[in-house]
Parts: structure tokens; sequence; C-alpha cells
């Protein structure tokens, strides 16, 4: 393929500007102001030259780079005609480094935060080091005990990333640079990560589509504002019972949908997150409408409380441990926490995996017929995919209630839903590594960029797109099998 | 039944007709978007919100220039509106969802969503987050019965609303149904593959799909304007909720379901915040809607899917 011609280029840009030209009009160009008057017509057209020449540079520059693109792609394509394993060790790579590098971005971040950088990148980098290292290491081991290391590059690769990483948020938190803000930013990305592995049970791993994920969130969290309110039920008495009543919740809205298919599914869900929303907000004696419900206790250690004064029947924790009191400590906790019910989350989702069960969602995913005619019942999966998503959604929620201390619907709106499927989907469907990397970066962006504040939601939609046009498939879209045959019998 | 009993119950079987009408005309967007591509388009309703920004714009300018004559007015409003809408439409497409086309499925719905975020915060940066109150277009309205202490009305901007819808939809029918245009679109619907190789362009198709949807969404979001006659940024998520809503009813993918599906919307919610409460009205038509699709998986009208190994 020959290099398209500047001519056609500049054409193609000129349109492309003619198009925004159009669009910019009626609203960079064009805006009203209210006035005692009625509403007043302003114009602005310097922004709309200036929005006109950016898309038509832009648009000769992409076009440029895609012909650069395409020409050595071209010239590689003659040089090696027949490398496919090559490729798809380099795609993995890819995956890898991308990863690698969307796990950069709060390092960044913590630079702006104001911490020395140098500090952490070198715990980054040794967290990486390590990771690898002990991959390494696990490489001249396993085989040993288990005479053959089957792994191939990929999952070892996604194995050390997962290392470092949980290296990486333990150590968090008593970092040098660790401050208030970053213990709950982290603390923050944690909750997402927990609700995008619920997520990703019900949309990865059985491919049912839930708009509505946002509700398990919602009834986790007044589940348990509710129950300490009414019944003075403490946090860890509450935790289980909440996951159990969002698991209630999943099984009951799964009955009605058992029939329904793709995107009925979706408007179902999205109405389930609706009508949890709406009844949250107008049911004012239980649940206190709009003021939502205050005063949560906080999760405490075994009895101890992390307040300066704690409550009746309980001893403070800077009492018996002799360290002074600092408010830090209690964040610090709270971290530990939603960490330990991640790590839980993620390792009894990939035991599931390996369950009939499990295995039932992933085959109903891929074909709900042949799934019927092997004999698998798609009532039971589905109805457990549900449940058990459900069910990590409401941990979700009463942590996150247990975190603020406060609970009101504000918190549980549709675009919550969309994020949350924006994770699972973004970090590629099925990957909890996916998962962990598309939480930061959802929750990251909009942080990374409060200079500009006003602009960051726009920059994070077309964020959104960009990286969905790049990667359709997610961040990492290799979808890996629970269950290989091995080519010389097992 | 007595008199004014009967008079409160066409009192709100006007106001649900008018509400939705708007909510078929939106609805059309999404069910002629679904049929052709198969995706949920999420950015729809900020499409009519930016039909609705377009109109309250020309309203002011025009009469900033004088231009008072009401029908005069209401045309050129019109055509603007859904001339720019229209070019959002084409783009957004152009932009998010084609280089997605044969991606996994869940791709463009992603994609959508961002591009949801995108057009509403680009909408509240440009124009401003303040909710933006028009000066009434249309005053005025027939009493239609008077007596026993209350009064049956329609006013002149609900006939307008019913009677544009009645002969935009008509015309939608005639245009699906007969012209070239129509075909293509219902070919590419059946099978696009098929579709291209007996020489329909399908992008162009698809586009045009956009376009339509689009326009209709415009002409929504002028009618919403000179109803309510104030708007935010923030009106499309909510209407393209239940314009979705209304779609999936009719059964997606089905031009008089959504017609149908977009009133019944309308009545219900008229009704339910008429005789019972405003608050739960929402709750009111997902629940009909949970309702209809456990006994009709498919909708209303739409023609049950056949699954095929």
């Amino acid at each position: 393929m020959a290099t398209v011609a500047l001519p056609t280029r500049l054409k193609d840009a000129a349109i492309a500007a003619g198009l925004a030209l159009v669009l910019a009009i009626p609203f960079i160009g064009l805006f009203t102001v209210s006035t005692d008057q009625g509403l007043v017509v302003n114009s602005r057209w310097s922004w709309v030259a200036w929005a006109v020449g950016l898309v038509f540079a832009g648009r000769l520059l992409l076009g440029a780079g895609r012909d650069a693109l395409a020409a050595r792609a071209n010239r590689k394509n003659n040089e090696h005609i027949d490398l496919t394993n090559h490729h798809k060790n380099n795609r993995i790579l890819r995956g890898i480094a991308i990863g690698f590098v969307v796990f950069i971005v709060p390092v960044f971040f913590l630079i702006y935060g104001g911490a020395s950088g140098i500090q952490i990148i070198l715990a980054l980098v040794i967290c990486l080091l390590i990771g690898f290292f002990l991959d390494i290491l696990g490489g001249f081991v396993l085989p040993a005990l288990k005479k053959v290391d089957r792994s191939s590059v990929g999952t070892r690769l996604t194995r050390a990333f997962m290392v470092a990483a949980l290296l990486f948020a333990v150590t968090l938190p008593f970092m040098p640079y660790s401050d208030r803000y970053i213990i709950d930013l982290g603390t923050t990305v944690l909750i997402y990560i927990l609700l995008g592995l619920g997520l990703n049970v019900t949309v990865g791993l059985a491919g049912l589509l839930d708009l509505g994920f946002v509700a398990f969130y919602a009834i986790g969290a007044y589940s348990f504002a509710l129950l300490s309110k009414f019944f003075g039920l403490d946090f860890w008495v509450c935790l289980p019972l909440s996951g159990l009543i969002a698991a209630g919740f999943g099984v009951l809205l799964s009955l009605p949908i058992l029939r329904l298919r793709g995107d009925y599914l979706a408007i179902v869900t999205l109405g389930f997150g609706e009508i949890t929303r709406i009844v949250i907000l107008n049911w004012q004696g239980l649940t206190g409408g709009p003021n939502g419900v205050s005063g949560i206790p906080r999760p405490g250690l075994f009895g101890l409380s992390f307040e300066r004064r704690p409550p009746e029947g309980m001893v403070s924790f800077h009492e018996v441990t002799g360290i002074g009191f600092s408010g830090e400590h209690r964040l610090m906790f709270l971290y530990l926490i939603v960490l330990a019910l991640v790590c839980l989350a993620a390792w009894v989702i990939n035991r599931l995996r390996a369950l009939p069960v499990g295995r039932a969602w992933e085959a109903l995913r891929e074909d709900e017929i042949a799934c019927r005619s092997l004999g698998i019942n798609p009532t039971a999966s589905k109805v457990s995919a549900y449940a058990i998503g459900g069910m990590m959604g409401g941990f979700a929620g009463c942590f996150f209630a247990a975190r603020q201390g406060f609970v009101s619907p504000e918190s549980f709106g549709f675009i919550e839903s969309a994020l949350i499927l924006a994770i699972v989907v973004l970090g590629g469907m099925g990957s909890q590594v996916g998962v962990v990397i598309a939480a930061l970066f959802i929750v990251m962006l909009p942080e990374l960029g409060r200079e500009f504040a006003d602009y960051r939601m726009i920059v994070f939609g077309l964020a959104m797109i960009t990286i969905m046009v790049w990667r359709p498939g997610g961040l990492l879209s290799t979808r890996v099998p629970t269950v290989k045959l091995d080519q010389k019998g097992a | 039944m007595d008199a004014s009993a009967l008079g409160t119950f066409l009192q709100y079987l006007i106001n649900g007709l008018t509400l939705g009408a708007i909510y078929g005309l939106i609805a059309i967007g999404y069910t002629m978007v679904y049929g052709i591509i198969r995706m949920i388009n999420f950015a729809h309703g900020e499409i009519y919100m930016i039909g609705a920004f377009v109109a309250v714009t020309t309203f002011s300018l025009l009469a900033s220039l004088g231009v008072t004559a009401v029908p005069l007015a209401l045309l050129l409003v019109l055509l603007v509106s859904i001339f720019f809408t229209a070019a959002y439409g084409w783009t957004v497409e152009r932009i998010a969802y084609r280089p997605l086309r044969g991606a996994p499925k869940l791709a463009p719905l992603i994609s959508a969503i961002g591009m949801s975020i995108f057009l509403q915060n680009y909408v509240m940066q440009t124009q401003g987050s303040r909710p933006k109150p028009l000066a009434p277009v249309m005053n005025g309205g027939i009493t239609l019965w008077n007596g026993d202490g209350f009064t049956l009305s329609i006013s002149y901007i609900q006939l307008f609303i019913i009677l544009l819808t009645l002969v935009l939809m008509l015309g939608f029918t005639q245009l699906i149904g007969r012209t070239a245009l129509g075909r293509a679109q219902r070919a590419c619907e059946q099978d696009r593959t098929m579709a291209g190789l007996l020489g329909i362009n399908v992008d162009r198709t698809i586009s045009l799909t956009f376009v339509m949807g689009a326009t209709l969404a415009a002409v929504a979001g002028v009618l919403v304007t000179m109803y309510y006659g104030v708007i935010d940024f923030y009106i499309g998520f909510l209407a393209g909720m239940k314009a979705f809503t209304a779609a999936v009813l009719g059964g997606i993918g089905s031009l008089p379901g959504a017609m149908l599906g977009g009133l019944l919307i309308g009545l219900i919610e008229a009704f339910f915040t008429g005789y019972i409460s405003g608050a739960y009205k929402d709750v009111a038509s997902f629940s009909v809607l949970i309702a209809v699709l456990v006994f009709r998986p498919t909708g209303l009208l739409g023609r049950p899917d056949i699954e095929k190994v």
C-alpha cells in the first residue's frame, strides 16, 4: 500500500475542519446568558477559529501518523512472512507493557501530591523487580516440584505483575510519602476494584450484561447503615449480612430476566438500579430520603476503636498500643480492610472459576444452547452469577458506608454503574488484572486533572472513547481459558 | 363516573399523550440504530439535549433580530436545530461507533457511555450549568369543556406537539416503507454483508440512520423547549432513559413498537402522577416494562428472536 499523497490528506483535513466549524458554531461560537430581559446571545468567534484550526492540524497529523505506521507495517510484512508465534508473544508483551504504563500513572500522581518522586519510583521499581524475580524463581522451582510448568510467558508476566502490584498495595500506607490524601485515594481505588471484580463475575465470566450494578452497592451500604441505626450492629457483623442481603436481591433480580437476552437484560438491570435509587430517595421513613443516614459507626479492630474518644464499651487503639493518637491510623486501617476484602474476593472468584459453577458461567457466556444440550442448568448458573456478583457489590457498599460514616442516594446514580461497567470492559472482560488496571485508570484520571477541574470530565469521556477505539477488547484482551486441552494428551 | 372525574381523566390523557409523543420521537432513534447495528446508542439522549440547546439559542437569536411571527420563527428554529443536531448525530457515529464495527459487543456500548459523558460536559462547559429559561413561544389554548368547577383544556402547544408527532411518524413510516433509502435501511437491518454485496453502501446507510434518528431527536428537543420553557445540560439523561425504556417496551428494532412504547410510557407517567404519586412514576414505568418482558421477552411488537445454532 503506497503512502497517501499529501493533497488527499489536506483535503481530508479540510473536510474535518469544515465539519468542526459546523459543530462549533452553535455551542462554542454562540452561547446564551440569562439576564433580566430573558436570554441574551453572546458570541466568541475566536474560540471557533481555534477549534477549527486544532481539528485541521490534528486530522493532518493523525493521517500522517497513520501513513507512517502503515508503511512500516508494510515493510515488516514483507520481511517476515511467517512469524505468527512471534507476533502472539509480542502482543502479550505489549499488553503487559501497557499495563505497566498505566500502573505508572499513580506515580506521576504521587509526585503531583507533593511526595518525593524518586522515593516513589524507587518503591515501584523495587516492587516490580521483586515481582519479576519471584516469577523467575518460580520458573526454576515449580518445574522441579511439578515436573512441568505449563504456564505461558503471558500468564507468568501477569503473575509477576500481580505480585508486584500486591506488594506495592500492601506497603503503600507505611511508606514515608503516604499522607492522608494518598491513603484515601488508594481506598477509593480498592473499592472500585472490589466492585469491578463483582461485576466481572456477571458480565465478564457469565456474559450477562448488567447496567444497574450500583443497586447492589447501594443495598450493601444501606444494609449496614440501617442495621447499625436500628439494631446497633457493628461493622464486622454487618459485613457478611450486607453481602447476603445484596446476594438475595441478586437472586430476586435474576428471576424475571432468565428468559431475556442481551440488550433486554441491559434495560431491565438499568431499571432495577433506578428503582432501587428512587425507592431509597423517597422512602423517607426508613432511609431518610435525600438526607441520607449519618452517624454510621466506624469499624474497630477486635474491640479496639480508632477514635480519639472511643464509644462506650470499647478501648481505643492508641491507648492499648501506646502509639500516639493519629487520625491517619484509622485511614490506614480502613485501607487494609478493603485491601484484604479485595484479595479475598479475587481469590474466591479465581477458585470459583475452577469449580463446576464457574466453568458453567464461562460456558454460558460462549453458547447457551450448547450449554443446555450438555446438561448444564442455565437457570442455576445465571442465578448464582448474579448472586455472587451482587454479594461483592454488597461488601463494597458496606465498606463504603463504614468509611464515609454517611450514605445518601446521591452516591448511587447511574453514572456509578456506567463507571463500574467501564472498569470491566476497559480492563478486558474476564481479566482480573484488567480490572485492577482499569480501576486505577478510572479513579486516577479525574484526580490527575484536578488543575483542569472544569475540563476533566470532557477528557474522561474522550479517553473512554479513545481506549475503546484503540483496543476494542479492553487493555488486556487475551481471554485466558480455564481449561486447556493438552495437545499431547493430559 | 361523574363528569368531574371523567374530565380529570381526560386531562391526564391529554398530558400523557403529549409526553408520550415526545418520548416516541426519541425512542425511534434508539430503535432504528439498534435495528441496523444492534447497539444501544447511549448518547442519543444527549443528541436530543443538543437539539434543545440549539433551539434555545436560535429562539433567543431570532428574538433579538426581531423575528416575532410565531410560525416563521418556529419553522426556522426547527430547521436550524435539525441541521446542527443531525451534524452532531453524524459525527458521533463517525468518531465513536464506526471504528468499532465488528468489535466485541460491549465495546460500542462503553464508547457510547464515554460519548454521553463527553457531550454532557461539553455542553455544560460551553453553555453554562445553570438552567436556561425561555420566554413562552406559544400561549393560550382551547377550552374543551367548562363547568362543574373544573375545566378541560388543551393548550396550543400540546396540540402542536401531538399533531407534529403524528405527521412526522406518518411521514417516517412512508420513508422507511416506500423509498429507496428505506429499502436500503431495511436490507441492512436484515443482513449487512448481503446488502453490501448487492451494492448498497452500508456505511452510508448507517450514517443516514443516525442522521434520521438525530432529526427526530432534534424535533423532540425543540418541542420540549417550547413545552417546559426551561432546559439544562442534564435533560438528555433522563429523557434518553425513558425513551430507551419505551423502545424496549415496544420491542426494540420495531418502529411502530417505539411509537407505541413512547405513548404507553407517557400515559403511565401522567396517570401515575395524577392518581397516585409523582415520586414513584419512574418505578411504575420500569415495573410495567419488567412485567411485560417477563411475558413477552422481546417487547410488545418485537419479533421473537429465533436462535440458531
